[in-house]
């Protein structure tokens, strides 16, 4: 099988984060090709859209259409810029990329602001991800030395800025209108939409926002080909893609395997469960993606249709594993209060709404649950999704109403016996 | 209020952004500020504003609405534990309650002598090496009571090393 083949192939080098390294494997061939061969910006992006790469922040968006909604021949700057706010609690994929392969991600970033036409690139990297930051610095110091950055790129004409914004701290910001906001100095509250970024996004200029996972596949592509990339996935899932594969298995990690690899043999690679554990059920996407009862991943495959239809989302690649010793309703009380504490408060729905959730988990949780606290969950959560301006509140109904589907005689057991079903142990 | 190292680096930071977005240096600007300081009073916040051009009211909202700034005065080392879904899985709340109960606080509280503020925050992606904490600019994973206990020891004997 295709295993760390792409985004993160030189993790296990000595030193992969240096410029040095990267060129010694292959890095820096893509922006060669297309400066000097040379590729035409359209070419550039027929080749994303035969890729069939699609965002790996979570939206799933196809990059090469996205890539393609930049307006061409408009004076004054247009940007890109990269989403590397990751905070989405099982997220932790992008953290390793910027740590041992940040030129990949420059690479890809210069590419795509020639396939587009930007000037002037910011990577928004969240504010705790200190380590991360200082490494993606030195190589942006490292490739403007190399002249792969700033004025006239590799004698062709080409000039492309491009510099890291620090978060201060608020998943928000990886909701890209709120990422611009934060950028241009304010707090990290979402624009609606539309107008969308590549018309009017920072400073009101055309503007296109790709994840750093995104980003970091582009060099391949465009070495390779999208048709080599396509093929190593599946029609309409294409390529390879990181999963982070946390919670309760032996050896929790980044897999980066082909898309559409049953989910059986991921969790194998992860080590599997602990010893007599039974799998109990899988958040495949990050928090905000609905819970699959374990049986029913143990027969999906991790692509973006499989899934769906299995009435989640891939997400971010983010799947968090529990086995039969979780509480569902403590687990989900904690998940409540994630999205509590990250409504930015813009919308009345969320802002009250994530709070209400989080309140009744919390009173089923301690013993005070009502008789009528599960349909009342239910109804907050009818009454909040689809009305905000963005997702952050859909993603905090999910983790709920999808385990009181699941669980339910779980939670009615709290509300009954004023206690959990199942008592977790200190680890 | 600030060192010329400040002062420089803030200009450093404004140069990224075009001339007519000082603004966008703000978040920047407030990092530094509190790097220095330890956190921002409203007198800083003041001569931050000054320093970018900016109504007063621009930097209070950005101070407020970011959770990495500290308004008040904190530890001289920030313990922030992540209390997220992978990280419970495990065993956060044990972690939390090892250190609340060697260092003799509460979440939110800072010890007698000044050395350590214990918090429990959101997810801070590293979530495969759960249970996890920031600890100032650095992260540390795979808590076990004993590592806690030897980084603890540490920090406490003055070592640098996590800045």
């Amino acid at each position: 099988m295709f295993v760390n083949g792409v985004t993160l192939r030189n993790r296990g080098l000595p030193d992969s984060h240096r410029l040095s390294v990267y060129t010694g494997t292959g890095g820096y061939t893509a922006l060669r090709k297309v400066l000097l061969d040379p590729m035409a910006p359209d070419q550039i992006i027929g080749e994303m859209k035969k890729s069939a790469l699609r965002g790996r922040g979570g939206a799933g968006f196809p990059t090469g259409l996205k890539w393609s909604f930049m307006p061409k021949g408009v004076t004054g700057t247009k940007y890109l810029l990269c989403n590397a706010d990751e905070g989405e609690p099982g997220t932790c994929k992008d953290r390793d990329i910027m740590r041992y392969e940040p030129h990949r991600l420059i690479e890809g970033m210069i590419v795509g602001a020639y396939a587009m036409g930007a000037s002037t690139g910011y990577i928004f990297i969240r504010g705790e991800f200190v380590e991360p930051i200082r490494i993606v610095e030195a190589a942006l110091e490292e490739a403007y030395a190399k002249g792969y950055l700033g004025e006239n790129i590799l004698g062709t004409g080409f000039s492309f800025d491009l510099h890291v914004y620090r978060g201060a701290g608020a998943y928000i910001c990886g909701e890209e209108t709120a990422l611009m906001e934060a950028l241009e100095g304010k707090k990290g509250q979402p624009r609606f939409k539309p107008p969308f970024p590549a018309s009017y996004g920072l400073y009101g200029r055309p503007t296109t926002i790709n994840n750093v996972e995104t980003f970091a596949s582009v060099p391949d592509i465009i070495a390779k080909g999208g048709e080599w990339f396509l093929n190593l996935g599946k029609p309409n899932n294409g390529g390879t893609k990181i999963f982070s594969v946390t919670g309760q298995v032996q050896k929790p990690g980044n897999y980066e395997v082909p898309m559409g690899l049953p989910f059986k043999d991921l969790l194998e690679m992860a080590g599997g469960l602990r010893p007599g554990r039974r799998l109990k059920a899988v958040i495949p996407g990050g928090t905000s993606t609905a819970m699959v009862a374990g049986a029913t991943m143990m027969e999906v495959t991790m692509d973006y249709d499989a899934i769906s239809k299995a009435g989640s989302a891939l997400g971010a690649g983010s799947v968090i594993v529990m086995d039969d010793s979780v509480c569902i309703v403590k687990t989900v009380e904690r998940i409540a209060r994630f999205y509590m504490h990250e409504s930015c408060g813009q919308c009345t729905p969320c802002r009250e709404g994530m709070g209400w959730l989080w309140r009744v988990m919390h009173r089923l949780e301690n013993g005070q649950g009502r008789e009528e606290d599960l349909q009342l969950l239910l109804d907050v959560g009818a009454r909040i999704e689809g009305r905000t301006i963005c997702a952050l509140a859909d993603g905090g109904v999910a983790p709920v109403v999808s385990s009181i589907r699941l669980f339910r005689e779980e939670y009615e057991y709290h509300i009954q016996h004023k206690r959990c079903l199942i008592r977790m142990g200190a680890v | 209020m600030l060192s010329e190292k400040s002062l420089a680096e803030i200009a450093r930071e404004r140069t990224k952004y075009p001339s007519d977005q000082a603004r966008s240096a703000l978040l920047a600007a407030l990092r530094i500020a509190q790097e220095e300081h330890g956190y921002l009073s409203e007198a800083l916040m003041d001569y931050v504003a000054d320093l970018l051009g900016l109504p007063a009211i621009q930097v209070y909202e950005v101070a407020t609405f970011y959770t990495m700034y500290d308004l008040k005065p904190v530890g001289r080392h920030k313990l922030c534990v992540c209390g997220s879904v992978s990280c419970f899985l495990n065993g956060s709340d044990a972690v939390l309650a090892h250190l609340s109960d060697r260092l003799g606080v509460g979440l939110g509280e800072t010890t007698a002598d000044g050395v350590f503020t214990l918090q429990e925050v959101e997810c801070l992606g590293a979530c495969k090496d759960a249970p996890m904490m920031q600890v100032d600019d650095r992260y540390y994973e795979n808590l076990t009571p004993e590592s806690l206990d030897a980084l603890l020891a540490q920090l406490r004997g003055g070592s640098d090393d996590v800045r």
